[in-house]
């Protein structure tokens, strides 16, 4: 029978050696933004993706100097997962309207093959085409468009940086509530610390950053501050019975005390998320990488950053019997 | 020790059946069929029902339901096959006036359907179709009106032979009128602020002369965006119904956007044509002289100068060739009641071209009809007998161009008429509504530009259903066989708890239709992983309490006791990020927030008290040794 007990890790004995190497990974992380840059998807930039899939295997170069030569020469052209399927990429253009990019690259495509649309099939749901006056299959499928507007790009952009801080702010006042500030800023010192690092390594590797990976951004918020919180709530416990400990003594305690449950539950939903990636589709791969990367440094800081941050903001037990004393306290042993 | 009250079981039970019988009909698959709407000039009623029965028994095609519902006729076939003949058959016996439209029906029992038991309402992304975001170029609207009511000021004070310099719009800067001398701009003065309410007026010197500077008011630009949107709303609907899209939606979105979603459409080429494709009114005078001998213009002798119109309910009338003024010299038309005899009437505005023409023509023309004749092109695919498409030397598809034309309304003009008239004669205020709409739609709408598109692929759409319920599962019994592994008989109690949350939910959606799409799937799986959160730390509670030598009875009352607050407040904080989301989001995004929301609350019930209830009823009042954890 498989089973945890009784950890005594020093986790906070190494908090400057954790503090250090977070600090590496954030400069990194900020180093990469400010010179590469995020790789922003069309959500953010506007501009339009068309996926489409060959009947059979086409080269990716007949299809760029293609569409080269119907006036799309900065177009983005990639194979999307097989051989088959292709994915391409306009930036906004001046000259012709964002709405009828997708239209053209369509008409280009099909003229190639010598084909033209004429209906859809209403069981197969596939397109056909006419090609020298024979109605079959068309060799091109359309199978997904995203267009997405200037204005559209940045609202977008903006939305979810404030949705970011609303999110933040928020967690910073409930928190604030039902603990106490210190642990409230730890909590957000942990959060951004996520944050930063997720979005550096999509910087450093120039993982597609779209409006899905904001989401699942947004998702990593709440689920590292779970696991904050899960630890949170032992410390506070543990102060207010083990009158005789240190701080630091107090939160290793806690700590070990839920590591068991911190590796089982950042274990369950890494399963979910590993299905998610191998199983979801080519849509969300990014979003669960996202998810799959907060989920790892959200749990690594909810024990080496989080706790350490609450210690260094000066925490005392009186801070937490004070607030025992004011507001009716839910929490005290029966 | 450890003993539920009934009362809480009967809470559980509350909750879950319900829960069963409102997940139930996601069970049952999809019925093919048709959708058969009417365009504006028809009606559906129990003869169109009857036509169509005798139709398809006439052509032995078998169907298995038939429904008159709000917006038209259901139609369910067993078999894909029986709903395309049938679709055929519908559109040979009905012709154009209806729109007929393949579509999957849930098929849910009518038992489940009588307490309003449905499947989830699944997004375009898992069903395929297209998502326009469309702006209305409000600026563009307010130019269109300034640049008109400069032509309207000029005519105006030409009428009162009041003397001015220049009437001029300009982009940022409103309207500048300069007159010669301060007399004329107090006699201009009164003039706008008797007839010109929409404008507020200051006096400034332009160049020395005196001048009055005059800009849109508050109100009056409110009324041009919330106009120009409706409009825009209004004409897009009649559009989409003819693309022949099953369930589209058509919906406001912020200030000055619309939405518009065509489930299953995948030729966006053909359904941007149409979004974009203005619809135009012509205003004709009715050829008095030759229409009491319509017969013989039926038969094909129809008059040198004249044209065969039809109205509405497909009667003929005989027009006189030449427009006399078009749908964009409409500036509003709004139903009302006619003070005097309290009829609904139609209120008509014209801009200052459309109210001379009318001037002249309505005077020498009294006792006669005015017909408006709504306009639409059209341009289809063309093919042959057999049904195959007709292509040109080139392999292209060849298209036919054609022109709907329909007389909408024939009134007798009883008065000569200027700027503002109403046509009277309507049986209802609905109908006055109706004739409204229609007028307006044709006058010059705002300019809309597409902003954002989202296409689905049918196929793609089928995938992402697929794809989706493949991760969802595979995710599941991961975690299933985990807990199981670790926890025993406490980890199949998780494993009933967590099935019942996926239960609750799929419940929870398809009782508040929310939409499904792909990333609130992800967020199922994601609240699955999350839910078995609560239960570790219960049970990890409930091990650490067993370490500390406390009995098994006592160690699980206190680890669900102890572990409560921390979950209620680690889920608080993840519904923090979720609601953020929520409000944040657009599409997608939104679907995500909503199922993760769900999940979160779900997951408490099922974690906390369903795993409760059934831990207690396995060890709950007897003597024991051990824990199986």
């Amino acid at each position: 029978m498989a089973t945890m007990k009784g950890f005594h890790i020093d986790f906070l004995g190494k908090r400057k050696l954790a503090m250090g190497f977070s600090l590496l990974l954030v400069i990194i992380s900020l180093a990469s933004l400010a010179t590469r840059g995020l790789s922003f998807g069309i959500d953010f930039t506007g501009g339009t993706l068309v996926e489409v899939s060959y009947q059979d295997t086409v080269a990716i170069d007949e299809v760029r100097s293609d569409l080269g030569s119907a006036g799309f020469n900065d177009a983005v052209v990639q194979y999307f997962g097989t051989a088959k399927d292709v994915m391409i990429r306009v930036p906004l253009k001046d000259d012709i309207k964002g709405a009828q990019v997708s239209e053209k690259v369509m008409l280009t495509l099909h003229e190639k093959e010598g084909e033209f649309v004429t209906d859809t099939d209403p069981v197969s749901k596939e397109q056909t085409c006419s090609a020298d006056g024979q109605s079959r299959v068309c060799n091109v499928q359309i199978r997904r468009v995203e267009f997405v507007g200037p204005q559209v790009g940045d609202e977008l952009a903006e939305q979810g940086g404030l949705a970011m801080l609303y999110a933040l702010f928020g967690i910073l006042a409930y928190v604030a509530f039902r603990f106490e500030w210190r642990f409230a800023v730890g909590s957000v010192i942990a959060l951004v610390h996520d944050v930063v690092i997720t979005i550096g390594i999509f910087s450093v590797f120039q993982l597609e950053f779209t409006l899905t990976v904001l989401a699942a951004l947004l998702a990593v918020i709440g689920y590292s501050l779970n696991d904050t919180i899960v630890v949170f709530d032992r410390i506070r416990e543990n102060f207010r019975k083990l009158r005789k400990e240190t701080p630091v003594e107090i939160m290793n305690r806690s700590i070990n005390q839920t590591l068991p449950r911190t590796i089982l539950t950042s274990l369950t939903t890494l399963l979910v998320l590993v299905s998610l990636f191998i199983f979801g589709g080519d849509i969300i791969h990014n979003f669960s990488i996202a998810l799959i990367l907060g989920v790892v440094i959200g749990t690594y800081s909810s024990i080496y950053i989080a706790s350490p941050s609450v210690l260094m903001l000066g925490i005392s037990r009186e801070n937490l019997l004070q607030v025992k004393q004011e507001g009716g306290d839910q929490q005290a042993a029966p | 020790m450890n003993k539920y009250p009934l009362w809480k079981y009967l809470v559980i039970l509350a909750v879950i059946i319900p829960g069963f019988l409102y997940a139930l009909p996601n069970l049952y698959g999809e019925d093919p069929a048709l959708q058969i709407s009417a365009t504006r000039s028809a009606t559906i009623d129990e003869s169109t029902e009857q036509q169509l029965k005798n139709a398809l028994d006439e052509k032995g095609i078998s169907f298995h339901s038939l429904q008159r519902t709000e917006d038209g006729i259901q139609l369910r076939f067993n078999n894909t096959d029986d709903q395309l003949k049938g679709k055929a058959a519908a559109e040979n016996e009905l012709g154009e006036k209806y729109t007929i439209a393949l579509n999957l029906l849930p098929a849910t029992p009518d038992w489940m359907a009588a307490f309003n038991a449905r499947p989830m309402y699944l997004g375009l992304d898992l069903r395929g179709g297209v998502h326009f975001l469309m702006e209305v170029d409000i600026e563009g609207a307010t130019i269109n009106t300034e640049k008109r009511l400069v032509s309207d000021l000029r005519s105006g004070m030409r009428e009162k032979k009041i003397r001015y310099l220049s009437v001029s719009s300009s982009k940022n800067d409103g309207i500048l009128v300069v007159f010669p001398d301060q007399e004329r701009l107090a006699q201009g003065l009164i003039t706008v602020e008797d007839d010109f309410t929409s404008l507020s007026a200051k006096e400034i010197k332009s160049d020395g002369k005196p001048a009055l500077s005059l800009h849109l008011t508050e109100a009056a630009k409110r009324e041009i965006k919330d106009s120009s949107v409706k409009q825009n709303m209004t004409a897009l609907r009649n559009r989409i119904n003819e693309l022949g899209v099953a369930e589209p939606i058509v919906q406001q979105q912020g200030d000055n956007r619309i939405v518009v979603q065509l489930p299953g459409i995948q030729d966006t080429a053909r359904a941007k044509e149409i979004i974009g494709r203005t619809a135009t009114l012509e205003i004709m005078m009715v050829d008095e002289k030759n229409s009491g001998n319509i017969q013989a213009a039926l038969e094909g002798r129809v008059p040198v100068g004249s044209r065969l119109y039809r109205d509405r309910n497909n009667r003929p009338l005989l027009l006189k060739k030449g427009i006399i003024y078009s749908g964009s010299n409409i500036i509003d038309a709004s139903a009302g009641i006619d003070s005097r005899n309290g009829s609904s009437v139609v209120h008509i505005t014209l801009d200052a071209r459309g109210a001379s023409i009318n001037q002249r023509i309505t005077g020498d023309n009294i006792g006669n009809r005015m017909a408006v004749v709504y306009v639409e092109q059209k341009s289809t695919i063309k093919k042959d007998d057999q049904g195959n498409v007709v292509t040109d030397e080139n392999g292209r598809p060849v298209r036919v161009k054609s022109r709907i034309e329909e007389i909408i309304t024939a009134p007798v003009i009883r008065d000569q008429l200027g700027k503002r008239f109403q046509i009277e004669g309507m049986d209802s205020i609905k109908e006055a509504r109706d004739l409204s709409l229609l007028l307006r739609a044709g006058a010059l709408a705002a300019p809309i530009e597409i902003v954002e598109e989202r296409t689905i692929g049918p196929s793609l759409g089928k995938e992402n259903i697929r794809t989706g319920f493949l991760s969802v599962m595979y995710g599941l019994i991961a975690i299933m066989i985990f807990m199981v592994f670790y926890y025993r008989v406490f980890g199949i109690v998780a494993d009933i708890a967590l099935a019942l949350n996926l239960i609750i939910m799929v419940a929870v959606l398809s009782l508040f239709q929310a939409t499904l799409t792909l990333p609130g799937v992800a967020g199922i799986l994601l609240t699955v992983g999350m839910a078995v959160d609560a239960n570790v730390l219960i049970f990890e509670r409930i091990k650490e309490e067993l370490r500390n030598g406390v009995t098994p009875q006592a160690a699980i009352h206190s680890g669900y006791d102890k572990a409560l607050s921390t979950i209620v407040d680690a889920n608080i904080t993840t519904l923090i990020a979720a609601i953020v989301l929520f409000n944040f989001g657009t599409g997608p995004i939104k679907g995500f927030a909503i199922t993760l929301s769900i999940g979160i609350l779900t997951s408490m019930f099922t974690a906390i008290m369903v795993s409760r209830g059934i831990v207690n009823k396995i060890y709950g009042g007897r003597q024991i040794k051990k824990l199986a954890i």
